[in-house]
């Protein structure tokens, strides 16, 4: 501590130039940090998944429809505890860009499958009375201000391009963070019933089931696939997880691009801080030598370079993930399009990592250039 | 017996012992120093002279530990330092010697007071330990009422002195000074001539001091004269 105002001062010499670099660091972190949130946004729902939940869909692809016959069948199958069917329906409320996901379901085996959402009791109630009754998560039903009793019309292309009308009879919430609260359900047998001839009428998009020992979920994914196998409607049966997963890739590979990105822009960091110290460091290779002739050490004068750089990037790192915190706290800034917009922990902590990291890597260079001076050569440079 | 079969000066401070100093530019090789040997005894305030090229300043890196010789041996007191290592040698410039140079080279970005605290830093000292030996200095050198003041709002001969004050502000054993009045006017050179006086007469410190001034070599005890890498003449003190 006895050397921090000579680190600060050398680091606020110039200080325009240790402006530009510390914005140019700050810029950085806050791209990490949406970017992180981005994709914590696409794939987050993956770590949410049930680690106990398999999804049986069409083999072919997640389009083609499976027969709601199979239900029965795949109960059969030994170790399966629940299994229960939704069906995407693609609509938009009011506006195309008005969209979330919905889906038919029975209500009673959704809510057992779905201990990870919350609905009250009152709530749960009225959905099992009401035909067109329908549930929305709290981020959808804020999104769009709708309230218990509200008439909700909902336009779907996929099924018979007509307005479907529910009455909202119940706002679930998560039970933890994370939780994905776009989603709204309604009833199966109203979906149904209202179908007309040739929309599919007893088919259905894909089965969730529940197994009671996640250890022989691979083994129990295997029967079900065999159950079916030579059928007119074979089936994938996956994890919970990889079926999230496949949903989020449609859009790409979210990890690859956000390490893409991030890959550059550290990398072009790397260089413009790199050669900030570089060039702070050689401008001053005659002081460094005054401070080598009054007893410095090498490695103490290597020691307050690294220690000069990383203050720089940490300085920088730490208010750019803080501006990224303030930014992702406000929630999903799509309106709805990524309700798991915010900022973990651990990719904070990654972001205070690299921060150290990237001090530590534009600084060694310098540092070793300023350790390795002799002394009576530096003197000569003044 | 010394290198050159000479008697060794039980009181002399720094001995220079059959010293040679070799530079290579390329493949062509610069005898900067041929067999010197020089004493100085503890309290002597001795001027280095010679015309440009002679190895005055050379000498000096060589007794203050800054550069090694290529041959022939240097000693301060009891430490032969020509065979520290790196660090050792850092550390026993911290401890021993005290540099006071033609152009401050005080650190722009420090005030006058921590500027002299510097070599501080390199001591178990506590703070408000520090903070006395400060006042200590910048009162000897009459600098105290320019202790919060940044160097570029100091004068040449203000800032010399807060050289100086950085100099001896550890006590060292030897104070080594590379034309401390090379960059000023004559006024302000006199005052740090009068300044290394007192601190050689009054505290009695060793004083070696390059110079090209005669009016400032004056002010020694003695006068050493260096004319290419060798001594001219080493009169007795």
């Amino acid at each position: 501590m006895k050397f921090a105002h000579l680190i600060w001062g050398n680091l606020t010499r110039r200080k325009l130039r240790t402006s530009l670099t510390l914005l140019s660091i700050v810029v950085a972190f806050v791209l990490f940090g949406l970017l992180c949130a981005v994709r914590q946004a696409l794939e987050g729902g993956v770590k949410m998944a049930g680690v106990d939940r398999l999804i049986v869909r069409h083999r072919v692809s997640l389009i083609q429809l499976l027969p709601e016959s199979y239900k029965a069948r795949i109960e059969r199958i030994p170790g399966i505890e629940l299994a229960m069917h939704q069906t995407w329906f693609g609509g938009v409320y009011q506006d195309p860009k008005n969209f979330f996901p919905q889906a038919p379901v029975v209500p009673e085996e959704f809510l057992t499958m779905k201990p990870e959402l919350v609905l009250s009791a009152e709530h749960r109630q009225a959905w099992l009375t009401t035909r067109t009754g329908a549930i929305v998560g709290r981020s959808t039903a804020d999104r769009f201000n709708w309230k218990i009793g509200d008439k909700v019309p909902i336009q779907s292309p996929l099924w018979g391009r007509r307005t479907w009308d529910f009455d909202l009879v119940g706002i679930y919430d998560g039970r933890e963070a994370g939780t994905d609260t776009r989603g709204m359900f309604f009833r199966y047998d109203y979906f149904d019933e209202s179908r007309q001839e040739g929309q599919g009428k007893g088919l259905i998009g894909w089965y969730t089931i529940r197994v009671k020992d996640p250890a022989r979920a691979a083994e129990i994914a295997r029967r079900v696939d065999e159950e079916f196998e030579n059928s007119a409607a074979e089936t994938k049966t996956e994890p919970e997880g990889a079926f999230v997963q496949g949903f989020a890739r449609q859009i790409g590979n979210i990890g690859f691009i956000v390490g893409g990105i991030l890959v550059a822009v550290f990398f072009t960091l790397l260089l413009v801080t790199g050669s900030t110290m570089a060039q702070a460091v050689r401008e001053r290779l005659g002081e460094l030598g005054v401070l080598k002739a009054i007893g410095f050490t090498n490695g103490q004068v290597l020691t307050l370079v690294l220690a000069e750089s990383c203050l720089l990037a940490v300085l920088g790192g730490g208010l750019g993930l803080s501006i990224a915190c303030l930014v992702t706290s406000r929630g999903d800034p799509t309106g709805g399009l990524l309700p798991l917009f915010y900022l973990r922990n651990q990719d904070l902590a990654l972001g205070g990592s690299l921060s150290l990291a990237l001090g530590l890597l534009t600084g060694i260079f310098p540092a070793w250039q300023a350790m390795r001076l002799r002394v009576a050569e530096a003197l000569r440079r003044l | 017996m010394n290198a050159n079969g000479k008697k060794a000066d039980p009181t002399a401070l720094v001995r220079v012992e059959g010293v040679e100093k070799v530079f290579h530019r390329g493949s062509e090789d610069i005898h900067v120093l041929s067999r010197l040997d020089l004493t100085v005894a503890t309290g002597e305030f001795v001027a280095l002279m010679g015309p440009s090229g002679s190895g005055k300043s050379t000498l000096l890196n060589l007794i203050g530990g800054l550069d090694r010789p290529t041959t022939g041996s240097v000693s301060i007191g009891d430490d032969r330092i020509d065979a520290l290592s790196d660090r050792q040698l850092a550390v026993w410039r911290a401890r021993h010697v005290g540099f006071v140079f033609q152009l401050y080279n005080l650190l722009p970005v420090l005030t006058a007071e921590r500027n002299v605290e510097l070599p501080l830093l390199l001591t178990h000292l506590t703070k408000a330990e520090r903070r006395r030996h400060v006042e200590t200095a910048l009162a000897m050198v009459g600098l105290t009422h320019r202790a919060k003041h940044y160097p570029r709002t100091l004068s040449g001969g203000e800032q010399q002195r807060v050289g100086i004050a950085r100099g001896i502000v550890t006590d060292p054993t030897l104070l080594l000074c590379d034309e401390p009045t090379g960059d000023l006017d004559r006024k302000s050179g006199d005052e740090i001539l009068n300044l290394l006086q007192a601190l050689n007469r009054e505290q009695g410190k060793t004083i070696i001091m390059v110079t090209h001034d005669p009016h400032a070599s004056a002010r020694a005890s003695r006068t050493v004269h260096l004319y290419k890498g060798q001594l001219a003449s080493e009169p007795t003190p």
